[in-house]
């Protein structure tokens, strides 16, 4: 059992990053895990753009998700009139908790005991199970890889793959301890005791509990992207369904679902697209013979709108969650999604968190990251994430009077210590008389310097300082 | 002020520069014009390698190939539109023949028969309103004849297709039959069985819906 | 993150020399090395004298008032209009792509958006620039390459080292798995998060010896002290060198190695 999987996900402090991921570097299973499952996603990534222009596709997808955040609050009441015109009611939430009330009050007005979920990182930023637990009412996940991580009381640690983080072994073990499962690594054996379990749920339930792909404006549709058909039992068989979605993944027109379906599946998974796409635009008519009765959206901002203040941090919002970032991104690879502590983990989480949780809380997020660029190179819609990641390491130490900070939560990572080194570091760089000095005497007293240079001889040895300086060589070559 | 409100005025005056939308170009989903049997191939090849099945066959011999594949599985039942030319077919046609299984026609709001639902019916059959040769889907506009939960619930999901109407690509599908200009209330794609990966990337299929479809291409 | 267009210049006479500080603290041969290589295409090189650092530390790590005085010293220094060259993609990535962003709402925006049009990664100046072919003096070898994730994705010259490596012909060059994954350097990242930074490297490391390569090279001397010191700290048989101290010990005719 992993380290983190005593946390729920109630008690993950996010500040407490290095003593997370501190365990999971030394955890040989979680980095086994890890390491086999991203270079297979990475693999089946490149094979499936194989014969595709990638460059002029993602071009393409980032202009969808930059015009349609361009329009953002025309198209969002352009989107609310078309569901309301399809029959379809629409709610607005500022944050998680207005959220969960909606969906509570939904639940209250229909009577309802149980409800089935689709996977939703939204329904994540909100912690909705354990809200409708404290309300009284029972929400069970059904896709599977979320079934299993509710069962095991964690949280997912990909937002594509949520139980990514177990093998085999420790899923079927979880399976026999929660549900009686015999144990076995018959994955077909232990997937259809799921199935079996998960019917019943889904012909009792009260109410079904989607996310949102895409929501088309033009035509008032909501795209739902899934594998299992869980997807699609969750919006059909209960007699209500609540779709939850970020205000951000509006799009203007139907025809930019194609774009962005061809870039979502294959930067996701490496599928040409998956099993089921799913285009809903209302509830059953009163000729239809299934289908829910009522549907709802709920459009939850929870900061949205703040990210979107600003032109260079707007490019956030950009995102399809694909996950393609995390699969890439060589830390996510050794510490997992649950070092991070947020909803959202990897490079993506790195730069959206701390705009939920505030830089305060997360300032520790945009560090965990040598800026290899990998995620912005990956990214379908060209997130320039790397540079978001430098934009908020000068937000949390307040590093720049040009450009003032302007996170909530900005400068917390600022220490007097820190900042008095970058002083002197700036001082002795910007007079090139002093540098001179400086590097030549250390050159000429290099015998002094020390072994032990913090973390990073724990690994290394020291770099070692050159007899002579390049700048004394070329000074001795041009006399 | 409500939140909807306060949301849409937050974006309304944003205190950055002024956005522009940039052009979509979506030329480059384009791809060459290719012949039916191109297609058809194309089909085939990317919707077998999701674990689909793909049997070529006739207005006048789909039938009997049905049948065919139903002996195979042992199918006890199959669920059928009341109204439907599949569904009418295969009535008259069950009259007189007895390699076909019991039919089931989906003619009673769902709650009433929910249970049976789940539990009985080995296999469904549905039309299409196409498929799409370069990622192996079907389209489905789930009607008042053939409801939703035909194509979901049933472990064996069979799809009638017709091979004239292959699409390219998604996009052209969507152009050529003008979706945009209105939408069903439930409209999909299907591009294989229901799978998952979940558990250490091991495929498993028919973890909710069904393990197994089965395309009949009308040649 | 790679500019979409490259646009190389006709081949000068003259190109500044921008050291780096970790060149010309640590590894002034692999500095030295570049010089010479320039020199022998003909090029006369103009060695700044008051050149100190980028700035790129401070930057990354979010200090930008410092990384700003620091850079705004280096400006100067390139008064007439000959390209800069730099031995170091993650340096050059500093002053070709955040100079900009750096100096943006400054005083300095045009300057430093006119520097950073001039700035080279030096192995690409070679291979695209100076068109320049190598004769291999050396014995035969085999080694394996890093090309660091600046030089790779942001200045886009991964395909450039590989291109120098293979002309020379008694130089086996062997690809090690997952060749472009990051070797956890990162600047301050290391510090930060020596036990993330140490994975990193370790794998990379391993998989350099898999290719059963003695030797590795690479565009970076950030990527060489950490992959280096790591082998070096844990013995692991493989030891790095800075590609251009390689090229010129192996086409040079007095240091070479066949003289």
């Amino acid at each position: 059992m992993s380290e983190t999987a005593q946390h729920s996900a109630h008690h993950i402090d996010v500040k407490e990053f290095h003593p997370r991921a501190r365990a999971a570097i030394h955890n040989p299973q979680i980095r086994q895990n890890f390491r086999k499952a991203m270079d297979g996603l990475m693999t089946k990534r490149k094979s499936a753009f194989e014969g595709w222009d990638l460059e002029t596709l993602r071009d393409l997808g980032a202009n969808i998700r930059l015009r349609a955040l361009a329009n953002l609050p025309d198209l969002l009441e352009q989107l609310e009139q078309k569901l309301t015109e399809n029959g379809i009611t629409v709610h607005w939430a500022t944050d998680g908790d207005e959220a969960c009330e909606i969906v509570r009050d939904i639940c209250l007005a229909r009577n309802a005991k149980s409800v089935i979920k689709g996977k939703s990182m939204v329904s994540e930023e909100m912690e909705l199970n354990h809200y409708l637990e404290e309300q009284g009412i029972e929400a069970l996940e059904s896709d599977l890889g979320e079934y299993i991580v509710q069962l095991a009381d964690e949280t997912p640690s990909h937002i594509i793959m949520p139980a990514i983080h177990k093998n085999t072994e420790e899923i079927s073990q979880l399976l026999h301890d929660k549900t009686g499962t015999d144990l076995s690594h018959d994955v077909e054996y232990l997937t259809a005791n799921a199935r079996l379990q998960l019917r019943e749920k889904f012909m009792n339930a009260d109410v079904g509990v989607s996310g949102v792909n895409f929501a088309v404006a033009e035509t008032g549709t909501l795209c739902l992207v899934e594998n299992e058909g869980n997807g699609r039992m969750t919006t059909t068989v209960p007699p209500c369904h609540i779709a939850v979605t970020g205000i951000e993944k509006v799009v203007p027109n139907l025809e930019d679902v194609t774009a962005l379906l061809a870039l979502l599946t294959r930067s996701a998974t490496g599928q040409h697209i998956t099993t089921y796409f799913n285009m809903i635009s209302g509830p059953r008519k009163a000729d239809e013979l299934d289908g829910p009765e009522e549907v709802h959206v709920v459009l939850v901002d929870n900061g949205r709108s703040t990210i979107y203040q600003d032109d260079e941090l707007l490019d956030t919002l950009r995102c399809i969650r694909c996950g393609a970032c995390m699969n890439h991104c060589p830390v996510y690879t050794r510490v997992g999604g649950h070092a991070y502590g947020t909803t959202y983990p990897g490079p993506i989480g790195a730069i959206l968190m701390p705009h939920m949780v505030g830089l305060d809380e997360g300032r520790h997020l945009p560090t965990a990251s040598s800026l290899c660029g990998a995620c912005g190179e990956v990214c379908p819609v060209k997130i320039p994430i790397p540079d978001l990641l430098v934009r908020l390491r000068q937000e949390s130490v307040d590093g720049d009077t040009v450009h003032p900070a302007k996170v909530a939560g900005h400068g917390a990572k600022r220490s007097t210590v820190e900042a008095m080194i970058w002083k002197g570091w700036s001082w002795m760089h910007a007079r090139p008389g002093i540098y001179r000095l400086g590097t030549a005497l250390g050159a000429r007293f290099r015998k002094l310097q020390p072994g032990k240079i913090g973390g990073w001889t724990q690994y290394r040895t020291a770099p070692k300082l050159a007899a002579k300086t390049l700048h004394e060589r070329m000074k001795e070559r041009s006399q | 002020m409500s939140s909807r409100d306060a949301i849409l005025q937050r974006l309304r005056h944003r205190s950055g520069g002024e956005l522009t939308a940039p052009e979509c170009d979506f030329s480059v989903l384009d791809r060459p014009e290719w012949t039916t049997a191109e297609k058809l191939d194309m089909f085939e090849q990317t919707i077998e390698s999701v674990h689909g099945e793909v049997h070529r066959t006739t207005e006048s011999g789909w039938i009997d190939r049905l049948a065919e594949i139903l002996q195979s599985r042992g199918a006890q039942s199959l669920l059928i539109a009341k109204d439907h030319e599949i569904g009418q077919a295969l009535q008259s046609a069950t009259k007189g023949r007895e390699d076909l299984p019991h039919l089931l026609i989906y003619d009673e709001p769902v709650e009433s028969w929910q249970e049976t639902l789940f539990s009985e019916v080995d296999a469904g059959i549905t039309s299409t309103r196409g498929g799409i040769a370069e990622t192996g889907s079907l389209i489905l506009w789930p009607s008042v004849d053939e409801p939703r939960l035909m194509s979901l619930v049933p472990p064996i999901h069979i799809a009638v297709l017709k091979a004239s109407e292959l699409y390219t690509t998604f996009h052209q599908a969507m152009q050529s039959q003008g979706w945009a200009t209105g939408m069903p209330t439930n409209a999909l794609l299907i591009s294989g069985p229901s799978k998952t990966a979940d558990i250490e990337q091991t495929l498993a299929y028919g973890v909710h819906g069904p393990k197994e479809l089965i395309v009949l291409v009308i040649e | 993150m790679v500019d979409p267009i490259k646009v190389y210049p006709a081949k000068p006479s003259k190109v500044y020399f921008y050291g780096t500080c970790l060149v010309d603290m640590f590894y002034p041969d692999a500095g030295m090395a570049g010089i010479q290589l320039l020199e022998r295409e003909g090029i006369e090189v103009i060695y700044p004298e008051d050149q100190t650092c980028c700035g790129q530390p401070a930057y990354t790590s979010g200090y930008h008032d410092e990384a700003r005085a620091v850079a705004k010293a280096q400006l100067g220094l390139f008064p007439e209009d000959w390209p800069i060259v730099v031995p170091s993609g993650s340096c050059g990535g500093m002053m070709r792509k955040h100079y900009p962003a750096l100096f943006k709402d400054t005083a300095d925006d045009v300057k430093a958006a006119e520097i950073a049009g001039r700035i080279w990664e030096l192995t690409d100046f070679l291979v695209n620039v100076c068109h320049i072919k190598l004769d291999d003096l050396g014995e035969p070898t085999t080694v394996a390459m890093h090309t660091s994730c600046s030089a790779r994705r942001e200045m886009g010259v991964a395909e450039v080292g590989p291109k120098l490596l293979g002309q020379l012909k008694n130089v086996n060059l062997v690809e090690q798995v997952r060749a472009e994954e990051c070797c956890g350097f990162g600047g301050t990242f290391a510090i930060r998060h020596p036990e993330i930074s140490g994975a990193m490297v370790s794998e990379k490391v391993d998989t350099l010896v898999d290719t059963g390569a003695k030797e590795f090279v690479t565009t970076d001397c950030g990527c060489l002290m950490n992959i280096d010191g790591y082998a070096e700290k844990n013995h692991k048989p493989v030891t790095g060198q800075h590609i251009l101290s390689f090229l010129w010990e192996r086409t040079n005719g007095d240091g070479g190695k066949r003289s």
